[in-house]
């Protein structure tokens, strides 16, 4: 910025002025500002992170009386997903009374377990839906989830992620069977 | 001839409106921030993908764990007004005071008859593990499903809208009590409703 001198000796040139040393009066920020972005840094994370997240799931209507019977499913449209003890679980594609059309066989939760299982029957129905030139909104698979008294709340929603993440849209929460009960012992995971 | 003067480049920099912008987020931040409130039923929620946020008004939250069960409503109003009608299907008559009180508890776990007592103990008392049992829920002496059933009239009252549900569950809550409250809550016909999840990484 310009400065005007207005002192006495306007006279002269160069040297000999004598200037008073002036004050800085800015005062150093920088400290104050690193404090400022450190906590700026600490809300925002504790904030966001503090939220807590949630799920969404919804259950049928409780059946009425004189409600019809819903028409039943296609065998080869479901998957029952069967909750066990020690985070295992046995699938199978069919009915649990008859001989089941695939299965029953022993998984785990995850990535490792059962997601490629899902994805697969999923695939296999939807292309069987599109050679018989079905709807395959309406059509899809049909997952059938069952938790046993020896399954924990955390398996359960392990399963129901498994649902998001596999985009499987129609799933329904059942009652356990005591042939599904069966198929857990002899398997070993119902302790 | 004047004599040239090269000016000094300062190597500071104006720090002012930095300095007041990082405070104004600040401020901002700290006053948006929630403390965390400390819970009478400690629970440890599993991890879900899914990342759908809760409501923050309008919501009752049944906590889980241990096998059992507390219940909570947000709103001090609707907390008041639903004890006071509890007590009058229970023949328990809460005063004002006690009412006052009650509206600051977050989540209970006692019988109503104990209520009274709950109230009249200290927040550190109250707060202490093990104090309270739990809400009663099998079917002789089913007064979750009340506590459910008024809460969800008051909100309908009050503010013309359905209580939404939150079921916050322990990651090691055994099945069998996750599906009684889910049986509740179907034979309400409510039958929607979050479950309280934490965030997990994406190599599930």
């Amino acid at each position: 910025m310009a400065e005007l001198n207005t002192g006495g000796d306007s006279g002269k040139k160069g040297g000999g002025k004598v200037r008073s040393k002036k004050s800085n009066p800015g005062v150093d920020l920088t400290a104050m500002v690193d404090l400022a972005f450190l906590l700026i840094t600490f809300f925002i994370l504790t904030t966001t992170l503090s939220k807590p997240q949630s799920m969404n799931l919804a259950l049928p209507d409780e059946p009425k009386p004189n409600d019809p019977i819903p028409p039943e499913t296609p065998a080869w449209r479901t998957l029952t997903i069967v909750l066990g003890s020690d985070d295992k679980l046995v699938w199978y594609s069919g009915r649990a009374d008859g001989p089941p059309l695939d299965g029953p066989a022993v998984s785990t939760y995850g990535k490792a377990g059962i997601r490629d299982l899902i994805l697969s029957k999923k695939k296999g129905v939807d292309d069987r839906n599109k050679a018989e030139g079905a709807d395959l909104e309406k059509s899809g698979i049909t997952i059938i989830l069952k938790p046993s008294e020896k399954s924990n709340y955390k398996n359960f929603v392990d399963i129901l992620d498994e649902m998001a993440i596999t985009h499987v849209k129609k799933y329904a929460t059942v009652d356990i069977t005591p042939e599904d009960i069966k198929m857990l012992e002899t398997n070993n995971i119902y302790n | 001839m004047a004599k040239l003067k090269l000016a000094k480049k300062s190597t500071k920099v104006d720090m002012t409106a930095m300095c007041d912008m990082a405070f104004l987020l600040l401020s901002f931040f700290i006053m948006t921030a929630t403390a965390k409130v400390p819970e009478a039923l400690p629970v440890d929620t599993p991890a879900s993908t899914v990342q759908t946020k809760l409501p923050e008004e309008n919501l009752g939250t049944l906590s889980i764990a241990q096998g059992k069960v507390f219940f909570g409503v947000t709103g001090r109003e609707e907390r008041s007004e639903t004890l006071k009608k509890m007590g009058e299907k229970y023949g328990v008559t809460f005063t004002d005071e006690e009412q006052k009180k009650f509206s600051l508890i977050d989540g209970f776990g006692v019988d109503i008859r104990q209520m009274k007592q709950l109230i009249a103990m200290k927040n550190e008392q109250r707060m202490k593990a093990g104090t309270q049992p739990g809400i009663p829920l099998d079917s002789t002496n089913n007064q979750l499903a009340d506590w459910i059933k008024i809460s969800r009239e008051v909100t309908k009252e009050m503010h013309n809208k359905d209580l939404d549900i939150a079921i916050k569950g322990d990651a090691k809550e055994e099945y069998p009590t996750v599906k009684k409250v889910l049986d509740i809550l179907q034979k309400q016909n409510k039958n929607n409703f979050f479950l309280v999840t934490g965030l997990r990484n994406d190599d599930f």
